[in-house]
């Protein structure tokens, strides 16, 4: 019953953003002030993430080739199809989940427990269209761009690791980049990124959006939009992947 | 003119207001008071919008606002201006900001007609030098006379202040109990005030509604509360000997039996 509930006022909160906007300018301006909060906030974990995870991935998979009939570029081609299917997309988001997720939740849940919300609707707006709408749209624009960068920092990483462990040189991991490329699984990691960025803005936006009470509550909804979040991006991708690949 | 009639709300099986009914007139201070858990804020949050009541109607000017279509709604809500009790400024916005964000969202003003107006407001609560800082940097007096700036920058109709005493120094209450009074009667607002501050009681009343329980108990003017015999009323306002001895000395005062000591001008008049 509670799910139930929780999934119907989820999509009454959807369906209540799309209201004309009180004045265009000031939503545009709020756009782009949550563009700069969760995508240039954000850059910063997902570039060191990528980075890792993408040199991790080189060596761990030089470590388990260790035939000699299998080609060195074998490794760049893993690599870079593991970045681009996996991890670009499903553990930036779910990083992201907690970066960008917990700061919606907290800081929607702030301003509904300090009354701020109530202030902008007495004064006559719309609040899931001036407070939500423009979080959704501003991390379906910023979070794909992210995605796209993990891929590039992550297979940078692997490149960078190869060779400075003597594995693999960059002529070679090059050479494996390049070959059997599918231009489909960059397409596939971005309709992941899409249906993740939805996730991970929408979810927290709702947790946030309707807490009670007061401080403790607030980091509960943080703690579980983060949780519930993570949870959907790991069922997507289960589903994406079923049906996309 | 804002009208309640016979209001009720329940919250689960828990009736909170019960039929209750106001008349609150422009150009006074009417005052919602009584103990906590009385239902003043949740009767204040039903006439502004912010909970609909089960029961009972809310007119603004005659017109019932839950009756009112959704554009309607937002024009009225756009005449009203609101005191929260936390103030509720936005807190990552500057006060000049936060003052400036209702004229950015409703008028098409040039910047420098919205600095002058935000500067004009800000002047008018006795702040200066403030624009820059934010709600963190102010002490709560400060950050309740930001909130009342913002409240009134766009010239509303009504006025509605949650209790704008709490958490305030007796001085600090003074000047916002005059602030509010002297912009109700300045610009003609219907200003509702929901407070437990005896002080704001005796000294910015027009219209006084008592709550007990969730019921109307007692209403007046706060001449009238120094002659009431509700005992609830009594009870609740003059619930110390200090204020009892207070209500005693008014009740003299009024009746002309001892000079207003308070009225210094007249006592030194030769």
């Amino acid at each position: 019953m509670g799910l139930l509930s929780d999934i119907g006022r989820f999509l009454l909160m959807l369906k209540g953003m799309f209201k004309r906007p009180e004045k265009a300018s000031m939503y545009w301006k709020e756009l782009m002030h949550q563009c700069v909060e969760i995508g240039i906030g954000s850059l910063g974990i997902v570039a060191i993430i990528s980075v890792f995870i993408g040199a991790v991935s080189t060596i761990q998979t030089a470590y388990q080739l260790v035939s000699p009939l299998v080609p060195l570029t074998t490794i760049a081609q893993i690599v870079r199809d593991t970045v681009i299917l996996e991890f670009a997309p499903t553990l930036v988001c779910i990083v992201l989940a907690g970066v960008a997720g917990s700061r919606i939740a907290s800081e929607l849940g702030n301003m509904r427990v300090s009354e701020q919300i109530d202030a902008l609707e007495i004064m006559g707006i719309n609040t899931k269209t001036y407070l939500i709408l423009p979080k959704i749209a501003a991390a379906m624009l910023m979070i794909p761009l992210l995605v796209m960068i993990a891929m590039a920092l992550g297979i940078w990483g692997g490149r960078l690791a190869g060779t400075a462990a003597g594995i693999i040189s960059p002529n070679i991991f090059d050479k494996g980049l390049a070959a059997d490329f599918l231009p489909y699984n960059v397409f596939f990691a971005l309709v992941k990124g899409y249906v993740f960025s939805f996730i991970i803005s929408s979810v927290p936006a709702y947790y946030g959006y309707y807490v009670r009470g007061g401080a403790l509550e607030i980091g509960r909804a943080s703690t579980k939009a983060v949780v519930v979040s993570c949870v959907l991006i790991l069922f997507a991708d289960y589903i994406l992947s079923a049906l996309l690949l | 003119m804002i009208e309640v009639k016979n209001i009720q709300k329940k919250f689960g099986d828990k009736i909170v207001i019960e039929n209750v009914s106001a008349m609150m007139k422009p150009g006074q201070c009417n005052l919602i008071i009584g103990a906590s858990g009385s239902g003043k804020t949740v009767l204040m949050k039903c006439m502004v919008g912010l909970l609909t009541p089960d029961q009972g109607e809310i007119c603004y000017q005659g017109e019932s606002y839950f009756s009112m279509s959704q554009e309607q709604r937002t024009s009225i809500r756009k005449e009203i201006g609101m005191l929260f009790q936390g103030s509720a400024l936005f807190d990552s916005l500057t006060v000049e900001q936060n003052i400036m964000f209702p004229l950015d969202m409703f008028t098409t003003d040039s910047d420098s007609q919205k600095l002058k107006r935000v500067n004009e407001v800000l002047e008018r609560v006795n702040l200066k030098d403030v624009n820059r800082k934010f709600p963190a940097e102010l002490s709560g007096g400060m950050k309740k006379r930001v909130a009342l700036a913002r409240a009134v920058v766009l010239n509303p109709k009504y006025l509605f202040c949650d209790e704008p005493n709490s958490g305030l120094d007796p001085q600090t209450s003074l000047v916002i109990d005059k602030l509010i009074k002297d912009l109700t009667v300045e610009f003609n607002i219907t200003t509702v005030v929901n407070t437990h501050d005896m002080n704001s009681v005796m000294e910015t009343g027009d219209y006084i509604l008592y709550m007990y329980q969730g019921k109307k108990e007692w209403e007046g003017t706060r001449k009238d509360i120094i002659f009431s015999k509700n005992q609830l009323l009594n009870d609740f306002i003059f619930a110390s000997e200090f204020l009892k001895d207070a209500k005693d000395m008014r009740m003299l005062e009024e009746t002309g039996k001892m000079p207003n000591v308070r009225n210094m001008d007249e006592l030194t008049r030769p």
